[in-house]
């Protein structure tokens, strides 16, 4: 069953003179139950594409429902049945933690109590500071209270805007678990986010970029359409050593990935040479075959 | 109805956390209406006059005397150099100049009449007026002396004379401040009343909490009903903690019945309230729903009647008061609480406030979209 269906829709904005195209063409679907994730840098029409989606934006051309439910003549139905996360905190600052959960259950018709058994988890976690002021919680805090006031009433779709941005490194893991615990309550839930390491925990990702999806597909289809082989390499230089790599004609593409330089080569090498080819071109200390990662992906998406 | 109580109950809890607000709504009127009178004074005291007296006779001497003993005036200097007095103008020092000419007493003597010479500075053009109002009555009445001095009035004056007396109806001692305070008043709540709300709401589309109400369920007069009550109970406690200022401090009990006054004051601020709503349709950020708000309050206050009469308005200005919602409620104010006015006499007033409320509230609520 298909949860959100996104059929040829296109945004733009007005800016000084000029038109900003925000989204052009986009196609997509996403099943009941999936966790779906729009990957992308800032600027790629991921809240566009969420404001459309919850109602709070007209699109241009193009149709979009949720849930069956058409975006623009059935907005009211579709404001009962989604939760939104907007990607900055928009909660109440100075309510606390407990008042700003009432109050959005409340304007769903709903209480805590009804639906504790979801965000349960979630809200377990942040109860200690149920007397707190919102305002004055960690980011981390924040995004679970945000996240537990999309939820309380139990929505069908969940749209989340960047959940994670800003979010230290553990905290971003717990909440990707949560959102994995979420699936089980049949909730479909489409998140967006900038990093590309958190594309391998959805079901399925979107690769967006200047307002066009380039690849939808399992991450696991992503990465596997990556058809080059990859090498991780090292130099005791390591600026200079991708400056030479990427001058070189050799090399396809050479970028930087923390401590090593993913590279391809323009003709394939035996894997045998790769090594002695290298050091030909520049002084490497290693070299070493690896699979591709969704962020290779992007970047080689990017490049055609 | 539940839906309502929690978004009031929201509203209410925001409003008493926030300690800006309770100051500005408690010490705003406070601090208006116990020190803005004491300034807003139209009585012209303390002019400054300089002397100029070329005569040094015994009437140009008693002129000075009675000048000096009216009250009204300063005597910065006496001396005989019109050019020297000029610079106490120049300076700023003195308001008037009185030339007392070098044949003073001698032409009023010889020849029944004699000339005096006045100079004002008008920068203040109020109080250049008014203080040369009050010294040419002063010299009539020290001309008036004079005469009754030198001639024996037959018994049946040959010249038929008017004498008036006036007397003040509504505020017997012309006490300006039974007049302005209820006004100064009015301002105040028309300020909590439609610049609270705009910035209210305002701030909410600012922090983005007002996006994640639009998602939700909740039906455009609920989200309005919920930002107007709040913002409406305090614009009238603003009125209840002015009325009862007023009394206290200036002993002002209204003539006319206080109900006339909240009666129209509830539906006043639904007009009030729809403007504040109007500018925060309008208005992005706080900011520029605060410049909109000084603007206004600006036409407001000039063109409302608080210090200048409406009727003395040129026409056109006239009909502009006509669409200042403030400009009644300054006159139904002072109507009941000088005049002791009722319901039935402002019932026009009244008709006019209502029809500010359906007009902005319509306008706003039409402008008022969920989605962009």
């Amino acid at each position: 069953m298909i949860a959100v269906k996104v059929d040829s829709v296109k945004k733009t904005f007005k800016a000084e003179k000029s038109v900003v195209t925000a989204l052009q063409q986009i196609n997509f679907d996403v099943s009941k139950g999936e966790l779906f994730g729009l990957i992308g840098p800032d600027g790629a029409g991921k809240t566009t594409l969420f404001r459309i989606l919850t109602t709070l934006m007209l699109a241009d051309e193009g149709t979009a429902s949720v849930d069956g439910f058409d975006v623009v003549r059935d907005y009211k139905e579709i404001r009962k049945r989604v939760g939104y996360m907007p990607g900055r905190f928009s909660l109440y600052q100075d309510l606390t933690v407990e008042e700003n959960l009432s109050f959005f259950a409340t304007l769903f018709n709903t209480s805590l109590e009804e639906n504790y058994d979801l965000v349960k988890a979630i809200y377990q976690q942040i109860e200690p500071f149920k007397k707190r002021r919102a305002g004055a919680l960690s980011g981390g805090m924040k995004q679970k209270l945000a996240l537990s006031c999309a939820l309380i009433h139990r929505p069908s779709v969940l749209f989340l805007d960047e959940p994670t941005t800003g979010v230290d490194a553990v905290s971003r893991k717990e909440f990707w678990e949560l959102l994995r615990d979420l699936q089980k309550h049949q909730i479909t839930i489409i998140v967006s986010t900038p990093y590309m390491d958190e594309a391998s925990l959805c079901d399925r990702v979107a690769l967006m970029q200047n307002g066009k999806i380039m690849e939808i597909n399992s991450p696991k289809g992503i990465t596997e359409n990556f058809k080059k082989p990859l090498w991780a390499v090292r130099g005791e230089n390591m600026y200079q050593l991708m400056q030479t790599l990427q001058a070189s004609e050799v090399i396809d593409s050479c970028y930087p990935f923390g401590q090593y330089h993913h590279v391809t080569f323009t003709d394939a090498i035996p894997d045998s040479q790769v090594a002695s080819e290298l050091a030909k071109i520049a002084p490497v200390t290693e070299v070493k075959k690896i699979p591709a990662t969704i962020e290779d992906c992007f970047m080689e998406l990017m490049r055609q | 109805m539940r839906i309502l109580r929690i978004l009031l109950e929201k509203e209410f809890r925001q409003i008493f956390r926030d300690p800006a607000i309770l100051r500005i709504i408690f010490m705003m009127p406070m601090i208006q209406l116990l020190v803005l009178p004491m300034a807003a004074d139209y009585e012209i005291k303390n002019v400054n006059v300089a002397v100029v007296d070329l005569d040094h006779s015994t009437y140009s001497i008693q002129l000075v005397n009675k000048v000096k003993a009216s009250g009204y005036f300063n005597l910065v200097d006496y001396n005989e150099s019109f050019e020297k007095s000029l610079e106490y103008v120049e300076h700023d020092q003195a308001d008037i100049v009185l030339q007392i000419p070098a044949s003073f007493e001698k032409d009023l003597v010889r020849e029944d009449k004699a000339t005096l010479f006045m100079a004002l500075n008008a920068i203040n053009g109020v109080k250049a007026n008014l203080g040369g109002a009050y010294l040419r009555s002063i010299i009539n009445d020290f001309n008036r002396e004079v005469r009754l001095d030198w001639v024996q009035l037959p018994r049946v004056n040959p010249q038929p004379t008017f004498q008036i007396s006036s007397i003040n109806w509504f505020n017997p001692l012309m006490n300006y401040k039974i007049f302005m305070v209820p006004g100064i008043l009015v301002v105040l709540v028309t300020m909590v009343g439609s610049f609270l709300t705009a910035l209210n709401i305002v701030k909410e589309k600012e922090v983005g909490t007002i996006e994640q109400i639009n998602v939700t369920p909740i039906h455009k007069y609920q989200f309005i009903l919920g930002k107007l009550i709040p913002f409406w109970v305090l614009g009238l406690t603003t009125l209840s903690i002015g009325l009862t200022l007023e009394w206290i401090f200036y002993g002002i009990v209204p003539v006319g019945n206080l109900s006339t006054i909240y009666i129209f004051a509830a539906v006043y601020l639904l007009g009030v309230l729809g403007l504040g709503l109007l500018i925060s349709t309008y208005a992005q950020t706080q900011q520029q729903a605060m410049l909109i708000s000084f603007f206004l309050i600006m036409i407001f206050i000039l063109l409302g009647g608080l210090y200048t009469s409406i009727e003395s308005m040129p026409v056109w200005a006239q009909v502009f008061t006509k669409f200042n919602p403030v400009s009644y409620f300054i006159e139904v104010i002072r109507m009941v609480v000088l005049k002791g006015s009722t319901l039935y006499d402002i019932r026009f007033h009244l008709l006019a406030a209502a029809a500010f409320a359906v007009v902005l509230n319509s306008w706003a609520i039409v402008n008022y979209k969920k989605r962009s």
